[in-house]
C-alpha cells in the first residue's frame, strides 16, 4: 500500500519529467514501484539486474527521455563497472533512488554487511550522495534530481529504515 | 566469414540507422568500416549493448539496431526476457555469434558449444527469432527492418578479428553526435 511519502517521491519524478524508470524490487520500495508502474506519464521497465537497468536508462536518456533507477543498496556491488564506464564515462545524468538496507532499524543481519560498504562505494565513485533518514527530507528530492542534470552525473538518494518508518 | 565480413556485408543496410555496437572488436571494426554519427560505440561495460538499444528503442520512434556478440549476451542473458516482455517494434537485436570472446583472444563461449542463443531467446518469449548463416545476415536484417516487428537475429559466423585501431573518439563526443542524430531523425520524421 503506497504511503503519502511514496506519492511525494513519484510526484517529484513526474514533476521533473522523468518519463522512464527501471527498478529491481525491495520491500521498502514496493509502494514507490507500484505507483511508478501505474503512473500514466512514466514508462516502467523492470530490470532483472541493476546493471541491465543502467543500460536501459542510458539508452532512454539518449533517446531524449529523462530516466531514473530504483534499486536496493546491496546492488551497488553489481553496478560499479556500469556506473564508471557507462553512466560516468559518457556523462549521463541518472537519479538513483536507493533503499538503504542494513542501517539502524534493519531486521535482516546480512543486509548490514553491504550497508557497511554502501557509502564507501558511492564515495569512491565520487557520486553525489544524500542520506534520507526522515520523510521531511523529501523536500530536497526535487533539487537532488535537478542536480543530476546540472552535473551530468549519477546522484544517489539513500533512504534508510528510519526514513521508511517515518513515512508510514 | 568472420565478424568483420558480416559487418561489411550489412554496412549498406545499417547506413543512416541508429546503431548501438558492442564493446571491443565489434565497435572498432564498425568504426573502421562505417563510422557515422548514428553509431553509438561502447567503449566499456560488457553486456549492456542490448539493454542500451532497448532503452533507446522504447524512448523514441526511429529504428534501432543493437549489434551484440554471443559472449556479451551470455554476460547479460536476462536481457532477452526484458526484450521479450517490453515489445519495441523499432528494435532489432543482431547477435553476431562467432562462438568466441573475440576481443580477448578468441576463447570459446558456451554459445559455440551446447547453448543455442536463438533457443534461449525463444524460451524468453521473443516472438520473432531468426538464426541465419553469416552470408544471409544482410538479407535477414533487411527483412527484419522492413517487417517493423521486433526481431532477434542470431548470425552464425566464424571466429576471428581484423587488426583495426582502437576508437580515439571522446565518449562525450560519441554520445553528443549520436543524440544529435537521434534528434535530427526525429525532426525529419515530423
Amino acid at each position: 500500500m503506497a504511503t503519502e511519502s511514496d506519492r511525494r517521491i513519484v510526484d517529484c519524478l513526474v514533476a521533473n519529467e522523468i518519463k522512464f524508470a527501471t527498478s529491481v524490487p525491495c520491500k521498502q520500495l514496493a509502494g514507490v514501484i507500484d505507483l511508478v508502474d501505474s503512473s500514466p506519464s512514466i514508462m516502467h521497465v523492470p530490470s532483472n539486474k541493476e546493471d541491465e537497468g543502467m543500460g536501459l536508462c542510458a539508452g532512454a536518456y539518449m533517446g531524449g527521455t529523462q530516466s531514473c533507477i530504483i534499486m536496493q543498496n546491496t546492488a551497488l556491488g553489481v553496478v560499479v563497472n556500469s556506473l564508471a564506464t557507462l553512466i560516468q564515462f559518457y556523462r549521463i545524468p541518472l537519479p538513483m533512488l536507493i533503499s538503504y538496507r542494513g542501517e539502524i532499524g534493519e531486521k535482516v543481519a546480512c543486509q548490514v554487511e553491504m550497508a557497511l560498504h554502501t557509502k564507501a562505494i558511492l564515495g569512491q565513485l565520487h557520486i553525489p550522495t544524500y542520506h534520507f533518514q526522515h520523510c521531511d527530507q523529501l523536500e530536497h528530492l526535487d533539487s537532488i534530481i535537478k542536480h543530476a542534470h546540472v552535473c551530468g552525473k549519477p546522484v544517489a538518494v539513500l533512504a534508510d529504515a528510519m526514513f521508511w518508518r517515518s513515512a508510514e | 566469414m568472420i565478424r568483420y565480413d558480416v559487418l561489411k556485408s550489412i554496412a549498406p543496410v545499417i547506413r543512416g540507422k541508429l546503431i548501438v555496437c558492442n564493446i571491443g572488436s565489434p565497435s572498432q571494426e564498425l568504426f573502421d568500416l562505417l563510422d557515422q554519427p548514428s553509431n553509438f560505440y561502447m567503449l566499456g561495460t560488457m553486456g549492456l549493448c542490448s539493454s542500451i538499444g532497448l532503452g533507446l528503442a522504447l524512448a523514441q520512434k526511429s529504428q534501432v539496431i543493437a549489434i551484440e556478440g554471443d559472449g556479451s549476451v551470455l554476460t547479460n542473458l536476462a536481457t532477452l526476457s526484458t526484450i521479450a516482455n517490453n515489445q519495441a517494434d523499432n528494435f532489432t537485436l543482431l547477435i553476431i555469434d562467432n562462438g568466441s570472446y573475440g576481443s580477448t583472444g578468441d576463447q570459446p563461449t558456451y554459445a559455440g558449444r551446447k547453448t543455442s542463443l536463438a533457443n534461449v531467446a525463444r524460451a524468453c518469449g521473443c516472438d520473432i527469432v531468426v538464426e541465419c548463416s553469416a552470408e544471409n545476415t544482410a538479407s535477414e536484417l533487411e527483412k527484419a527492418l522492413s517487417s517493423r516487428r521486433m526481431t532477434v537475429i542470431v548470425s552464425k559466423c566464424e571466429s576471428g578479428n581484423v587488426d583495426v585501431p582502437v576508437i580515439d573518439l571522446d565518449p562525450c563526443v560519441i554520445r553528443e553526435r549520436f543524440m544529435g542524430e537521434i534528434k535530427r531523425l526525429d525532426e525529419t520524421r515530423s
